[in-house]
């Protein structure tokens, strides 16, 4: 078992004919990913590594059953291309484009809530869950091994970080999510949480957060009332300075929120073992566990 | 993208929100004239993108003229938060009855807008919800329908103002609601609104900033103003033309990494070990032997750079390319100062062959990497 997705979800690519897409796709394909179809409007009847290319995401689930979809379009085009992946009810829909504006993100976020659809991001590396071999996702499988700890971040590289330090100390992974650097996304953490809280084969959590906003309070509170199982967490950017963006548009202390200060001491009360180094996660994984 | 106050008050003027009259002044001599225009007592405001204006002398009320063209003169001699001051407003000065604020932002909890509003206003929100939050009315948006007439009203109405002002007030927060959603604003505030012994209501205030993501959509605009959206050093401007994230510190370590995250992380590592950042670098997704070299080029430009750590996660990366980069800095003089690389992931070995042959130390650790050039940056300094 494994959360949002598992070895029945079947993928389409939206944006599969540009770079990103093309590329990304062949990795998941390598990974084991169940592509089954691929849109670019205008593009129907091309293929790409073998996956057939449609107009509309309607014509490519009606014709290959998808269930899933992962968006490369850029972000001028991104939250339409979310819409219409809504509409079709693909379920999750995981938005990989950096740089959508937020009106649209906020759009593509309630009409998704209203349907009862997850929408992963923007700005994700994605979702992988190694036992399933199945990543609808841009993480690099081969730092990820299969096992019962759920891994969610607001980060890519800084995840994969953790995830090959994890790997390397014998502890696998349920499903590893990225919840996207953005200030709004459609999945928040605390959602995530009670997603992985659901999952029986998930046995503790580890919750990688950065400065910015208070999600990382808001799910610290609710482990603190609902969730049992061991948690280790992660605070990147305690050392940056109020008032700048660090890299992701989220990630930016405002007046005297969104302080790594705050998340962490909110971690702690909740009884989360908060990692100083991203190394210290799998050591304290160990712990615990 | 942060507009000046006269930027966010052309909108303003725009969709008929009644703000004080005045204009822009470059000189003392033109703050005199645009006073002698006004023809009342006027105020003389820095115009500077940072907030607590007031509060370094950045606004000075002027009786006469001449009074204004000595404050403009101050005034445009001054730094505020370390921003040279090019320019001042002049407006009249207004006979206020009552001083409110209006803004409208965003919840990132609620990934809703938020409309904002209290007849406390003058003060920062900040401290106002500090001191006193049940001043504060909150409403949010509703992400199909937009704010809507009667929910103005309701605002206005659960501010505490009635009568004719219900309609008055509430017209303000509509086309508050109106700019925001035709420009993409992602923050606005209006402090003070003015409500005026005359019962007119006015903009003194306007802090209006439109997001960086959708400027695409507003070029008209941005071609209008005449200015760069976002104000750059040479570094910065490089990092963006080049789709690199770049944050200058006051410590003397530079850390070039990929991903946001990671590099926030390794900029807290060096801490730890009891160093100081002087640069966030993020190469972004996909970083190659290009970008690694154009990253440790552009790192190299700031003068407190005493030492460059760069700490790759290879996913999607390449190791064996970010080898070739380094090399291809080093063999073109670049590099000045000490270095240290940390890189982990795809094609890992290749790339440690390419380093070790060159003679440039590796690390296999960020600990080991980070507490390396601490004590390097601490022999230079």
């Amino acid at each position: 078992m494994a959360i949002l997705v598992n070895k029945d979800t079947r993928v389409i690519v939206q944006g599969i004919t540009g770079g990103q897409g093309t590329f990304h796709s062949g990795a998941m394909l390598e990974y084991g990913t169940k592509i089954v179809a691929g849109v670019t409007p205008g593009k129907a009847g091309e293929s790409i590594h073998g996956i057939p290319v449609f107009d509309s995401v309607r014509e490519a689930k009606d014709a290959h059953d998808a269930t899933a979809s992962i968006i490369f379009v850029p972000a001028p085009f991104a939250g339409d291309a979310a819409m219409e992946a809504i509409a079709a009810d693909l379920n999750p829909v995981v938005v990989i484009t950096e740089h959508v504006p937020v009106k649209d993100e906020i759009r593509m976020i309630h009409e998704a809530k209203r349907k009862g659809i997850t929408v992963i991001g923007p700005n994700t590396p994605g979702v992988i869950t190694p036992g399933a071999k199945q990543k609808v996702a841009i993480m690099p499988g081969h730092v990820f091994s299969a096992g019962e700890v759920g891994l969610m971040s607001r980060s890519g590289t800084l995840t994969y970080e953790i995830a090959a330090g994890m790997t390397n100390a014998g502890i696998g992974i349920s499903t590893a999510l990225g919840l996207g650097g953005d200030p709004c996304v459609g999945l928040t953490t605390i959602e995530a949480v009670k997603l992985f809280e659901q999952d029986k084969d998930t046995k503790a959590l580890v919750v990688v957060g950065e400065i910015g906003g208070d999600a990382e309070e808001r799910a610290a509170a609710y482990i603190k009332k609902n969730y049992d199982l061991p948690v280790v967490g992660f605070i990147a950017g305690r050392t940056a300075p109020p008032g700048k963006r660090m890299g992701h548009a989220g990630a930016i202390i405002s007046g005297s929120s969104g302080t790594a200060a705050a998340k962490i001491k909110a971690m702690n009360d909740a009884g989360i073992a908060v990692a100083e180094k991203p190394s210290d996660v799998a050591r304290l994984l160990k712990e615990i566990m | 993208m942060k507009l000046f106050e006269h930027e966010a008050k052309e909108i303003f003027r725009s969709f008929n929100m009644p703000t004080p009259p005045g204009g822009v002044a470059k000189t003392p001599a033109e703050a005199k004239k645009r006073a002698v225009e006004v023809g009342k007592p006027v105020v003389v405001k820095a115009l500077v993108l940072s907030g607590k204006r007031g509060k370094a002398g950045g606004v000075k009320f002027a009786d006469t003229p001449e009074e204004a063209e000595k404050f403009a003169e101050e005034i445009l001699a001054m730094r505020i938060n370390d921003l040279p001051v090019e320019a001042v407003l002049i407006e009249e000065k207004l006979d206020i009855q009552q001083e409110i604020y209006a803004g409208i932002t965003i919840d990132r909890n609620e990934r809703k807008y938020v409309v904002i509003g209290s007849a406390a206003g003058g003060m920062s929100i900040e401290e106002l919800a500090e001191q006193s939050p049940e001043k504060i009315i909150k409403m949010h948006v509703d992400p199909n329908l937009g704010f809507q007439a009667y929910e103005a009203r309701e605002m206005a109405i659960a501010m505490g103002f009635k009568g004719k002002q219900i309609n008055q007030l509430g017209s303000f927060f509509l086309k508050l609601w109106n700019i925001v959603d035709a420009f993409d604003v992602e923050l606005t505030e209006i402090n003070p609104l003015i409500l005026a012994k005359d019962g007119r209501f006015l903009a003194a205030d306007a802090r209006l900033n439109i997001d960086d993501n959708s400027l695409y959509r507003h070029k008209d605009f941005i071609e209008k103003i005449k200015r760069e959206p976002v104000e750059q050093n040479e570094r910065e401007r490089l990092a963006t033309e080049n789709d690199m994230a770049y944050v200058e510190l006051d410590g003397n370590i530079a850390c070039i990494c990929n991903g946001a995250g990671l590099t926030m992380a390794t900029l807290d590592a060096v801490s730890v070990y009891g160093g100081k950042a002087s640069t966030f670098l993020d190469l972004g997704g996909g970083a190659d032997a290009k970008r690694v070299e154009r990253g440790i080029e552009i790192a190299m430009m700031y003068s407190n750079v005493k030492a460059i750590l760069v700490n790759i996660m290879a996913g999607i990366t390449r190791c064996d390319d970010v080898a070739r980069g380094i090399l291809s800095a080093r063999d073109d003089g670049d590099i000045k100062v000490p270095l240290v690389i940390r890189m982990v992931g795809t094609n890992e070995e290749e790339g440690q062959e390419i380093l070790n042959k060159a003679g440039i130390p590796f690390l296999k650790t960020m600990e080991d990497a980070a507490s390396k050039i601490v004590e390097l940056a601490k022999e230079v300094a």
